[in-house]
């Protein structure tokens, strides 16, 4: 995250500059030609005009909703959560923090099964649940556990070291002041960590938006009840091509956005200069 | 510094090694046979499987999934050396644009109604429509979805309507319906007989009366430019009578209808 050094460019550096060039030359076509080929295959009317379908856009509003209540739970328990973690020391603490890293690697179809295996209707929960009247499975509150499942890890690592990164000169300042740690951490941390906490949301939003697997295992497809814009492009791409493009442009664009909106934010800057 | 930057060269040598080995198929394997590459609806995959580990001319592998993303990746330019659908329409529509051989009728099967363990209370297709009723279903484009709305269409509207009302859920494959049922997740679906026999005791299956049954056909066809024509053709061949067509039975297909 941080570069120690920027080396000042030189003529004949050789070799390895080369090598460097190349690598990265690799990396960027590999990782933009795909995105690129989106717009490229299908023109701009053509991807407008398979936008003009009901079920493409009730699969986009059901994506934001979803995610956007996802992300409320996400920072409401995340924040609380990352910011003991960051200022506790205690038995096991690593063990914790490696458990709520864990779903970053997890594949998301093995998410799906889990969450189906714990709160499914034959789950560890179920009878609970369903003595409780509550439904996840087939239910758009089921797609928003799947996100939530997924997207949690990228938020909490960003808040946990947005945390860390705070002075503690500023955390111990207003300790001998006579704040409360509730007062300091509403205070002082949160404003001061804002940048690093947004960026941390905006990730977890991208990959809300973007989750496939554990909602199709966990929550099924149904058009406008679970079927979020990513299943919608699966659906389509088998008769749609085109509709599927359409859809999937709109999420490129939405995540790029996403990802320039927090490099752009001036919230951004100030952990910003912190870090680069 | 001089080594670091060695070392990263013949790293990244050696990795554009592995990426060119992945990308060289010569489509040989290690023990000299040819390798025969098979994209397969997801309801064959008992069959297949057990047929290509016997099947001698060539190393079968195969690619299960919906017939219609299958269909879908050979017409953006995926070339299997065969395509086995579980229909004859899609075999048929990709001859008729050209991009596989003509196609073979090679096996058949029921669609039926499949029911979760412990739903004692669902003995035939009324009892679907049920307020409550949670079913999962193929989506329309698959092949199981069609069939199971070409049953519904032959219902009294107002049964059909009710049934659909209670579709939770459009799965892209009959994987997505067995594992729906088999995590008590739905009530019931439309599956094959085939997939409630392979699924064992988890799901059950009722059938539908003769009237209503689909003619459910399984098309299977050459792809063109495939890598290994002659093994592409042995393998259809044993389809239809062989090995394949035994490990078809032994999976609960029928012979092709007619």
């Amino acid at each position: 995250m941080t570069l120690p050094v920027r080396l000042p460019w030189r003529p004949g550096r050789g070799a390895f500059t080369v090598a460097l060039v190349v690598a990265l030359a690799v990396v960027l076509v590999f990782l933009t030609l795909p995105l690129v080929a989106i717009f490229v295959e299908a023109g701009p009317g053509e991807l407008f005009s398979s936008l003009d379908d009901p079920g493409a856009l009730e699969a986009l509003s059901l994506s934001f909703q979803a995610t956007g209540v996802s992300l409320l739970l996400i920072v409401a328990f995340g924040t609380p959560a990352a910011w003991l973690l960051a200022t506790r020391t205690f038995r096991g603490r690593a063990v914790v923090i490696t458990l709520v890293e864990l779903p970053l690697v997890v594949p998301p179809a093995v998410a799906g099964v889990g969450l189906l295996a714990a709160l499914g209707p034959e789950g560890i929960l179920g009878a609970s649940l369903a003595g409780a009247g509550i439904e996840l499975v087939f239910q758009t509150a089921g797609v928003i556990l799947a996100l939530t499942f997924v997207a949690s890890p990228f938020y909490v690592r960003q808040a946990l070291s947005a945390f860390g990164a705070l002075d503690p000169a500023l955390i111990e300042a207003s300790r001998t002041l006579g704040a409360s740690e509730a007062r300091t951490f509403f205070r002082i941390a949160l404003p001061n960590a804002l940048g690093g906490l947004v960026a941390g949301g905006a990730l977890a939003g991208g990959r809300a938006l973007g989750e496939f697997g554990a909602t199709l295992v966990f929550a099924g497809s149904l058009s406008g009840v679970t079927q979020t814009a990513p299943l919608a492009i699966y659906e389509r791409f088998s008769d749609d091509f085109t509709g599927a493009l359409a859809l999937s442009a709109v999420l490129v664009v939405i995540s790029a956005a996403i990802l320039l909106g927090v490099k752009l934010a001036p919230a951004y800057r100030v952990l910003g200069d912190a870090r680069a | 510094m001089k080594l670091s930057a060695r070392c990263a060269i013949s790293a990244a040598a050696a990795s554009l090694l592995v990426l060119a080995g992945c990308g060289g198929d010569d489509g040989a394997s290690a023990g000299g046979k040819p390798r025969l590459t098979v994209s397969v609806a997801t309801s064959l995959t008992n069959a297949f499987e057990e047929y290509g580990q016997g099947f001698e001319p060539a190393t079968a592998r195969f690619s299960f999934a919906g017939s219609d993303e299958l269909a879908a990746q050979i017409r953006q330019g995926v070339k299997p050396d065969l395509y086995a659908a579980a229909n004859t329409k899609l075999p048929d529509l990709l001859f008729d644009e050209g991009l596989v051989e003509k196609p073979v009728r090679f096996a058949g099967n029921r669609l039926v109604i499949a029911v979760a363990a412990g739903r004692d209370d669902i003995k035939g297709i009324s009892d679907l429509g049920t307020e409550g009723r949670k079913l999962a279903t193929g989506a329309e484009s698959v092949p199981v979805g069609e069939y199971t709305l070409e049953v519904l269409s032959r219902l009294p509207p107002g049964e059909s309507k009710a049934i659909l009302a209670n579709v939770r859920s459009e799965e892209p494959d009959v994987g997505g319906v067995v594992g729906k049922l088999t995590q008590g997740a739905a009530d019931a679906g439309f599956l094959y007989i085939t997939d409630v026999t392979a699924a064992g005791d988890d799901v059950r299956a009722i059938e539908l009366p003769a009237d209503l049954q689909p003619s459910v056909e399984y098309g299977v066809a050459v792809v063109k430019g495939a890598k290994e024509p002659q093994a592409a053709k042995e393998f259809i061949d044993g389809l239809l009578s062989g090995k394949g067509a035994d490990a078809l039975r032994n999976a609960g297909f029928e012979p092709p209808p007619g």
